[in-house]
């Protein structure tokens, strides 16, 4: 399946978010990231039962230093 | 000296500097500067994550460890859309409530753009969001941001990094007097006495990064910013002098020689 990560496309066989973070290396079990998918806020409590689908825009975010 | 706690929100802090945790020479010197600052709350913005290197250590772990308070920003938001997707997922990722709410209308200023910051603000403060909105010194505005129930009103002193100080001190002397909620100078500090001209015109804190970050000695600047607040905290406590045209004089009048 295709799917848009960050803003660049990718195939991948994850079936849901847990899935495609493991894929990613992300520590999903670690405080300090997040995801949305199509401008929706996925709760980390639920990403191993988000299902990901064709053509889904997925933003993984973390906090880094800021002003 | 009794104690001289701030609210904001659910939040109570003792140290009225608020510190980011940007452009610093290495981590070590954040958190040696942050520390000389005094600082309980410290920002981070939110970025996607780097897809070539995912793992890195992220200074959430290090601000953790020190106890601060995170507050996250939109920083880099242009729309409202943007600023809230930015905020919840900062919430998701910190667990936090607290959002410091930027939506910049230009590049060049990175001024707020004071429809769509109005506009996400609404959405937050629906959404259950404590919020601190970077604004402009525009009374109006600031009067707009507190009905919508913003937990404080931080409008900048001078552009973002630039270093001006307090551009006009009237403007956030008439915010002074019409908002009720915490009122922080968010952005423009350069030199220690603009935080403590910011404090003296009765701001009940002092938000800042590069003047810290960006100085020849970060840790200690970030001495100096503490005891400008500080100073300038007392200060406004204590009532200053009006100010006259003439002089008054300090010794006694009478009993000069020769007189």
């Amino acid at each position: 399946m295709r799917v848009q990560v960050n803003g660049v496309e990718r195939e991948t066989a994850a079936a849901t978010v847990g899935d495609l973070l493991r894929e990613m290396g992300i520590d999903s079990a670690k405080r300090g990231s997040a995801v949305a998918i199509n401008d929706s806020v996925a709760p980390r409590a639920a990403w191993d039962e988000t299902a990901l689908h064709e053509d889904d825009r997925v933003e993984v975010i973390r906090p880094v230093q800021g002003g | 000296m009794a104690a001289d706690t701030l609210g904001i929100g659910p939040l109570q802090v003792d140290s009225r500097l608020f510190v980011g945790s940007s452009n610093y020479p290495n981590l070590q010197v954040m958190l040696d500067a942050i520390a000389a600052s005094g600082a309980e709350v410290v920002t981070v913005a939110i970025r996607r994550v780097d897809l070539s290197d995912p793992s890195g250590e992220g200074v959430v772990d290090v601000l953790t460890r020190g106890g601060y308070t995170l507050l996250p920003n939109t920083a880099g938001c242009y729309t409202a859309k943007d600023a809230v997707l930015t905020a919840q997922l900062a919430r998701e990722a910190l667990e936090t409530d607290l959002i410091k709410l930027e939506v910049i209308g230009d590049d060049r200023t990175l001024f707020p753009d004071a429809e769509e910051l109005l506009t996400a603000t609404s959405q937050l403060i629906a959404d259950g969001f404590t919020v601190l909105p970077y604004t402009n010194d525009d009374p109006i505005v600031a009067r707009k941001l507190m009905d919508l129930g913003c937990a404080a009103v931080m409008p900048l002193g001078a552009p973002i990094g630039s270093g001006l100080g307090i551009r006009n001190p009237h403007n956030i002397a008439i915010i002074r007097e019409m908002i009720s909620v915490p009122l922080i100078v968010d952005a423009g500090v350069g030199a220690a006495s603009d935080a403590a001209v910011a404090m003296e015109l009765g701001c009940d804190g002092v938000l800042m990064n590069t003047a810290i970050a960006g100085a020849r000695d970060p840790v200690k600047m970030a001495t100096a910013m503490n005891l400008a607040v500080r100073a300038g905290r007392a200060g406004f406590l204590a009532g200053r002098v009006p100010r006259k045209m003439y002089a008054t004089a300090s010794s006694p009048i009478h009993g000069v020689i020769g007189t």
